[in-house]
């Protein structure tokens, strides 16, 4: 009923080896990873366990067959590529050729930003460790989603919802929001087209590379709806909405109005709260259109005929989402979803009446107004190589030389976090989920932690010949709340096992 | 592209306040907007990879997912 929901975010990172564009991506982003393992996990290293992971199962209601997957999509094989669990109850981890962080379960926006822009700080510490091995490689990471030379990688979001929602209510409602949201939630891209043939600006980074309305794909025809249904829960009462369409933000208050008004879009689905029919024609083109128009004005032909621009369907949810917090919650409503509700109103009438006054929020608005600078000073136009370094450059990870973080330095983006808060969830778990079990275990007892993943975490104990495997398949068991006590009572690993299992 | 040239912004402002008095406050306001974006553009300028062209002709990625 609120913006509170059990979810997290995935982002794979750009890599660059400076001095060597040929060096193997695969092999930089395992130096990366194993690099801050090494320097942050003690004693052993738990492994990822891959025994309830389930890539190829359809929201649909069928399995895809091994041998029809591309292998790209098989990401349940330990490919003997690092992969580690941290003491914030994240994963970090290679996937193809990306370093890739997963944060912990959370349950509200903020903290998804929190666990979030941890991520980015792992990943800025463990390329500075990978430069002391052997051959000192300095490895850059860049949080965007394209090299504008058709390659794209991605900024996944999850979002826990009830099994009883029907999947054709979530395409159905879900897919004009979508196609809209990039309005907000957009990093901003020099180049269109897959390969960035095209001169010019588009808001988004990610939206030239969906081609299908839904599907079970993330590698290849790349759907507004993604169909894996991996709920690493209780399949009978969840599913794990997997959105694949998202760009990978800097700016703070934009990944928290991604998540949160889409937290707040699936409540209404839920609770059937939608009447109205927003439904898109031609979806893939409308997304791509109204990425391609930074002005704004571009429209989309609803099928009741009504044209509207990306920021007035948005418009349309977000009337539905304050009527909805009014009739379900009313005085009770909480300040987050208070919060989200009031920013997303301030954002989109600031879209309709002035955009460039969002430059102190947005991240597509934040990189447009540099690159706009830019332009008049230098004379520019857009084809020009500055303007395209700018735009990768805005997303390196490093504080000195990211264009975000020297304008956050300089005063010029609002943040909702400060660094401090930042820093301890890199290595702290958020209390709310089974996260905080799985990261205090990784903290306490990492010695006698032979495995863990979302679902488990498998203790190998001294004199127990076989392994032992408490489940966690309840995300939101395994709480501060629930074990927080018995884990501080419990001076070893064999005396936390057997308190959980009296 | 138009973004700053829409704002119906002078027309309230004509209503208000006399017209020399507009002028010389945007062309105040113009100044210390002008000194702001070198300030920033100067410091962004220190920063940014030295060889544009080789840089973005060596950033190529694979894709992921």
């Amino acid at each position: 009923m609120s913006v509170r929901r059990v979810m997290g975010t995935e982002v794979e990172y750009g890599i660059s080896v400076q001095g060597a564009p040929t060096a193997n991506p695969m092999v930089a982003s395992s130096q990366v990873v194993n690099a801050y393992a090494s320097a942050t996990v003690r004693a052993r290293r738990a492994r990822w366990d891959f025994e309830e992971e389930s890539p190829l199962r359809d929201a649909r209601g069928f399995d895809m067959s091994r041998q029809v997957a591309d292998p790209s999509q098989l990401t349940d094989e330990d490919l003997g590529l690092a992969n580690v669990i941290l003491t914030n109850g994240a994963r970090l981890y290679v996937d193809h050729a990306h370093p890739e962080y997963s944060t912990p379960e959370v349950v509200s926006p903020l903290d998804i930003v929190r666990w979030d822009k941890a991520g980015e700080q792992v990943m800025l510490d463990a390329a500075r460790l990978a430069q002391n091995l052997p051959g000192n490689p300095s490895i850059v990471l860049y949080k965007n989603n394209t090299d504008n030379k058709g390659a794209s990688y991605g900024a996944h979001e999850n979002y826990l919802m009830r099994r009883s929602t029907a999947f054709v209510d979530i395409v159905r409602h879900l897919t004009p929001f979508f196609v809209s949201r990039q309005v907000i939630c957009g990093a901003g891209r020099v180049g269109k087209g897959q390969d960035g043939r095209e001169q010019g600006y588009q808001i988004s980074q990610r939206a030239d590379f969906f081609e299908v309305e839904v599907g079970l794909e993330t590698t290849l025809k790349r759907p507004i709806i993604n169909t894996r249904d991996e709920p690493h829960a209780d399949p009978e009462k969840y599913r794990r909405l997997h959105v694949i369409i998202g760009d990978a933000n800097l700016s703070e208050i934009a990944t928290y109005l991604k998540v949160g008004t889409t937290a707040l879009v699936l409540a209404m689905i839920e609770d059937k709260f939608i009447a109205a029919d927003l439904t898109v024609d031609t979806p893939v083109a409308s997304l791509r259109a109204v990425s391609h128009d930074p002005t704004l004005k571009q429209t989309v032909t609803m099928t009741d005929g009504r044209k509207l621009t990306g920021v007035q369907l948005q418009m349309e949810y977000l009337d539905l989402a304050r009527k909805y917090v009014e009739d379900r919650l009313g005085a009770d409503a909480d300040e987050q979803t208070l919060d989200v509700l009031a920013r997303w109103e301030d954002v989109l009438n600031r879209l309709e009446s002035d955009p460039m006054s969002l430059a102190d929020q947005l991240d597509w608005v934040a990189k447009l107004k540099l690159l706009e600078q830019y332009r008049s000073r230098d004379g520019l136009a857009w084809d020009d190589a500055k303007l395209q370094l700018i735009d990768y450059q805005y997303s390196d990870v490093r504080p000195e030389k990211g264009l975000y973080h020297r304008l956050v330095k300089a005063g010029r983006i609002q943040r909702l976090l400060n660094d401090d808060e930042v820093e301890r969830a890199m290595t702290e778990p958020p209390e709310q989920t089974r996260a905080y079990f799985r990261g205090r275990c990784l903290e306490k007892y990492a010695a006698h932690v032979a495995a863990a993943s979302w679902d488990s975490v498998i203790f190998d104990l001294p004199g127990r010949e076989s392994l032992q495997r408490v489940p966690t398949m309840d995300p939101l068991r395994g709480s501060k709340a629930h074990v927080g006590g018995l884990i501080d009572a419990s001076d070893t690993a064999e005396a936390l096992v057997a308190a959980l299992s009296r | 592209m138009a973004q700053e040239q829409k704002q119906p912004r002078k027309a309230e402002e004509v209503e208000e306040t006399p017209e020399a008095a507009v002028e010389s406050d945007v062309a105040e306001r113009k100044e210390s907007l002008d000194d702001d974006v070198d300030a920033i553009l100067d410091e962004i300028d220190d920063v940014l990879e030295t060889n544009a062209e080789d840089f973005v002709k060596s950033f190529i990625q694979k894709g992921g997912e």
